[in-house]
């Protein structure tokens, strides 16, 4: 019954999506309004439908109908409740019905805000977004049908991949994940709709500015609640591998984090325009790619979910959108070539032209390593692999240039600097990089990438916290407001820039965690008997004793550990092994005791049956903490620059379109 | 305190706290003086070994080096770069050693070597290329805006 | 739409399609060995006592058995695939004894006393067992897991790898023509 109604539910959406696609462009082009409607109606229902078929699919899963395939593949009676629910999202079938669940209400939302647009931008917008969600339906009534009838029915099955049972953090990333490259829909929708209605200036990006920056949030957040699950679950205390799936996340997101940056530049100066249509459409197609890495089975991957010919479906996709996407783009380039002029080569516009180009070029680096392999293959016949090395030594002079840009920029202003109060204001952050570059030297730091890193650390600091002060400063001043009520205005008033500023920060701190963490840390096995201690970094570490415990789906052996310093006690850990019952290797739970300097990390690698012995990793990690603190702040920060303003913005816009006087650098 | 020595002051803080962390951190995470397990050997041999094994693929893993995988044969395989070291083999001896036994995808990044080369050349060429681009149009652009205000 | 966007679509969709396709059809995880047509590398291993307390003393070399086809078997008891191989090459073992085909186990990363169990239950042991401490000889030989077959001609050349289990046929076809195989007698 249940697959009775998921399958419908997804063809009805299927059928209406074609539908309101074919509508909204015949009715703008035939001048019938009537017909818009309908395709907005349309997309309005295929919300519901996708949100039936996923809550079919949860109660399907709670319940264990094992006569549904997707059940029958990933659930289990013996997984706990919490784990059932989440599954829906642990494999391909199950994930793109997720994903169609998380376009359809994107492409409502999108539609019902932007239902009182005058003009054919955005009915042709509907009609893109509908037709993606046509191809994700259609994976899901075709060759990822997670509702197939199974007979004869299953007593019980295999339960959801076993590396997604270990840490709550599962729950949260693929949902991040999703909202975050789903939501790169809708700016790609409204550019295909503006390169189609010819309505080609910054209007679609002013339309959609929220929706991309929010879909930027929920990907920076995904991209770091990734990194926190790899360290905290897979053992080697590491948090990013340049593994394929990783870069295919990281990919779209440099690109929109470009574009996030140059549409300023449109906004103020009409010029870039086919540079940004651009760049959201590779932000789009690269979503896609995303996908299409983890489920197509051509690159080798700790995510890769399945090999199997749905890949193909993803290649035509691809192909179709980007040639459409070429030809639009190519064919209206002449037409949008704007003269463009620029006050001065120093200015923020100038900084923002850098980014853009160390972004596209890290972005493009990036893809070519994770396709190379199969080029290589085709074209040598040999097995290559890309991996760590080479990412780390093609793209950290990228970062540095970002670091360096990323103080350089908020310390210039939009059109023309004055050479004298650029120079003031760089004098202290300045001092500040060679005062920490130089005492990392004198304490015998060697690594040049890590002395940079902190150097521009509080090169960027300084900038950054600088521009907060003198702001609230000018307010208190002003309006004889104090320091907290000063910059609290002086945030509201502009939430775009000092949004960005903390999202700034919080890179900045992700900076120089990774930096730390990688440079600083150290490594040591050890075995222990019952009662027996080890000394690590400053730590003293007492093995206890040994443990097993039978759960449905697992049998489990962990170490207690009893964490002292300087004979005082301050934790206990619990490494385990985890048996799964269809695999050979267990997989190894580190213990983590996260502390604001260091975590202390600890693997339970081998032991005796009998509990007479055990083997330890012990692994101290400076400052790992911070990176994912500074992924908090960087959502943060997204979060103050797209909450909504007051009636002031929309004069402020205005006031941006038509400059008055060149004047010192504008707000925002 | 003047506007511009209070910034001042509250800049250095900032500046110097964040050298204090790196610093702090490097203080504590150099490890102690030896203790119940095995004595560490040559620390040159040690870091030399890292630095090769960083550089090798762990075959059962999914694109960890052996330095970084704790699974049994990652640190196997990093055992044997480490005697190969000891005894006097250099780094790129260590490497073909694998790379015979296992082929050329036992290495974590591909030899600058024929075709390898594009995966090096074509991001700095890519790199350099927009780099040029940004300088002329920048050059173009305000050389138009000084003609605009020469103009009017 | 005019031709030079058509041209320009078609130019970068085109290459890219192209290696998304081919990925397609191999599959990423399968790396050929690298290790058949070099010479096998000698070893010189303990045998394991199948009497539990004796302590190994007979050693095996690579280099005792030249002359012969030599196969060897990397193994462990902790491993399911090599229990669904390991008849067959009991099997082929028998067969092609008294035809200068030697067989030789490798053990890896396992307890002995787990594989004298698993060979008892297993019915026995057919040919020897060699202990690789610090799994030397298997990285020697391109190990990437168990189990893995290794087929060694009569002049030390390796002439296949298994990554995998083998079975009969794989087995007889590969080493009915090493049999024919004259020895090249050195220089």
């Amino acid at each position: 019954m249940i697959s009775t109604l998921g399958f419908g539910t997804i063809a009805v959406a299927l059928a209406l999506s074609v539908y309101g696609a074919v509508a909204a462009v015949v009715g703008v082009r035939t001048r019938r309004p009537e017909l818009v409607q309908s395709a907005s109606l349309a997309a309005y229902v295929n919300f519901g439908l996708l949100a039936i078929a996923n809550l079919a699919m949860v109660y399907a899963l709670v319940v264990h109908d094992f006569s549904v395939s997707y059940v029958a593949q990933v659930g289990s009676r013996s997984t706990p409740l919490f784990i059932t629910i989440i599954s829906l999202w642990s494999a391909l079938e199950g994930s793109i019905l997720f994903w169609g669940l998380v376009l359809a209400a994107y492409t409502a939302a999108a539609v019902y805000v932007h239902r009182n647009h005058p003009g054919p931008l955005v009915p042709y917008a509907t009609a893109a977004m509908l037709s993606v969600g046509a191809f994700f339906y259609m994976l899901l009534v075709g060759p990822a049908n997670p509702f197939e009838a199974v007979w004869p029915v299953p007593p019980d099955g295999p339960g959801p991949n076993p590396l997604l049972q270990n840490h709550i953090l599962m729950a949260v990333h693929p949902p991040l994940l999703y909202l975050g490259y789903v939501g790169m829909t809708v700016p790609f929708a409204f550019a295909i709709g503006a390169l189609l209605s010819g309505e080609l200036d910054a209007t679609w990006i002013r339309m959609t500015r929220r929706w991309t920056v929010t879909a930027w949030i929920f990907l920076s957040l995904a991209i770091v609640a990734g990194m926190w699950w790899s360290y905290e679950v897979l053992g080697w205390a590491g948090y990013w591998a340049w593994d394929p799936v990783e870069n295919a996340s990281f990919m779209p997101w440099l690109t929109a984090t470009a574009f996030l940056h140059s549409v300023m530049v449109q906004e103020r100066r009409e010029m870039l325009r086919v540079w940004n249509l651009s760049l959201i459409v590779s932000t789009f197609l690269l979503t896609i790619l995303g996908t299409f890495l983890t489920r197509s089975g051509i690159v080798q991957s700790v995510h890769a979910f399945t090999q199997g010919t749905i890949g193909y479906y993803f290649i035509a996709f691809i192909a179709v959108g980007l040639v459409f996407s070429l030809i639009l783009l190519t064919g209206r380039g002449a037409e949008l070539r704007s003269p463009g002029n620029l006050d001065s080569a120093l200015s923020r516009e100038t900084v923002f032209f850098f980014n853009n180009l160390i972004l596209t070029a890290f972005t493009f680096t990036v893809l070519l390593g994770t396709l190379y392999p199969i080029v290589a293959e085709a074209l040598r016949g040999v097995k290559v692999s890309v991996g760590a090395p080479f990412y780390n030594k093609m793209t950290l002079p990228l970062c540095m240039a970002l670091l360096f840009l990323l103080g350089v920029g908020p310390a210039l202003p939009w059109r023309r600097a004055e050479p004298d109060v650029l120079r003031r204001k760089l004098v202290i952050p300045g001092v500040a990089f060679l005062a920490v570059a130089g005492a990392s030297l004198a304490l015998g730091l060697r690594q040049p990438y890590t002395i940079l890193t902190f150097g521009f650390a509080a090169f960027v600091l300084c900038v950054t916290l600088g521009e907060f002060a003198a702001g609230a400063r000018a307010r208190m001043r002003a309006h004889g407001e104090s320091a907290l009520v000063a910059l609290g205005r002086l945030i509201n008033a502009n939430r775009r820039r000092y949004g960005g500023y903390i999202a700034h920060l919080g890179v900045v701190s992700m900076a120089v965690g990774i930096a730390a963490s990688s440079t600083f840390q150290s490594t040591r096995d050890v075995t222990l008997r019952p009662g027996q201690s080890v000394r690590a970094g400053r730590y003293d570490v007492r093995f206890d004793q040994l443990w097993a415990q039978n759960e449905p789906h697992r049998f489990v052996v962990g170490a207690d550990l009893t964490v002292l310093i300087e004979g005082r006690e301050v934790g206990r850990l619990a490494p385990r092994l985890n048996f799964y019952g269809d695999r050979d290797e267990p997989i190894t739970t580190p213990a983590v005791r996260t502390r604001p300097d260091e975590d202390l990390y600890i693997n339970l690698m081998a032991f005796e049956r009998d509990g007479s012995s055990a083997t330890f990793q012990i692994i101290i990690e400076p400052m790992v903490v911070w990176i994912w603190i500074g992924g908090g702040i960087i959502g943060l920060g997204g979060l103050v620059a797209v909450l909504p303003g007051r009636r002031r913005r929309e004069v402020a816009v205005a006031a941006d379109t038509y400059p008055v006087a060149a004047g010192k650098g504008g707000d925002v | 305190m003047t506007p511009r020595i209070s910034r001042l002051a509250m800049a250095l803080a900032f500046a110097g706290g964040v050298a204090a962390a790196p610093v702090a951190a490097e203080a504590r995470s150099t490890p102690q003086a030896a203790s119940q397990a095995a004595p560490q050997d040559d620390a040159e041999l040690e870091k030399l070994t890292s630095a090769v094994a960083s550089q090798l693929r762990c075959p059962v893993c999914q694109g960890l080096s052996i330095e970084d995988s704790p699974t049994e044969l990652a640190r196997d395989m990093r055992a044997v770069v480490r005697e190969q070291l000891a005894a006097g083999k250099s780094p790129e001896e260590v490497k073909a050693y694998f790379v015979s036994k296992y082929g050329e995808w036992i290495l974590l990044e591909p030899e600058p070597r024929g075709l390898n080369l594009a995966v090096y050349l074509l991001p700095v060429l890519a790199l350099a290329g927009g780099a040029t681009v940004i300088v002329r149009s920048v050059r173009r652009w305000t050389g138009a805006s000084a003609a605009d205000h020469a103009d009017s | 739409m005019n031709l030079r966007s058509v041209l320009i679509a078609i130019l970068v969709t085109v290459p890219l399609v192209a290696v998304f396709l081919y990925g397609m059809r191999s599959d990423p995880r399968i790396v050929p060995p690298a290790i058949p047509g070099q010479p096998a590398p000698d070893f010189a291993l303990a045998r394991m006592p199948m009497t539990p307390g004796e302590e190994p003393s007979d050693t095996v070399r690579l280099s005792d058995y030249r002359g012969k086809v030599v196969v060897l078997n990397f193994w462990a008891s902790w491993c399911v695939p090599c229990r669904v191989e390991h008849p067959e090459l009991v099997a082929v073992a028998r067969e092609y004894r008294d035809r200068g085909v030697v067989f030789l186990g490798i053990l890896y990363n396992d307890q002995v006393s787990n594989a004298r169990a698993w060979l008892e239950e297993m019915g026995g042991e057919e040919y020897p067992t060699l202990l690789d401490p610090g799994t030397r000889t298997a990285i020697d030989y391109g190990l990437t897991g168990v189990p893995e077959t290794v087929i060694i001609d009569r002049n030390g050349i390796v002439r296949f790898k298994r990554i995998g289990i083998v079975n009969r046929e794989m087995l007889v076809r590969e080493v009915e023509p090493l049999l024919a195989d004259q020895e090249v007698v050195g220089p």
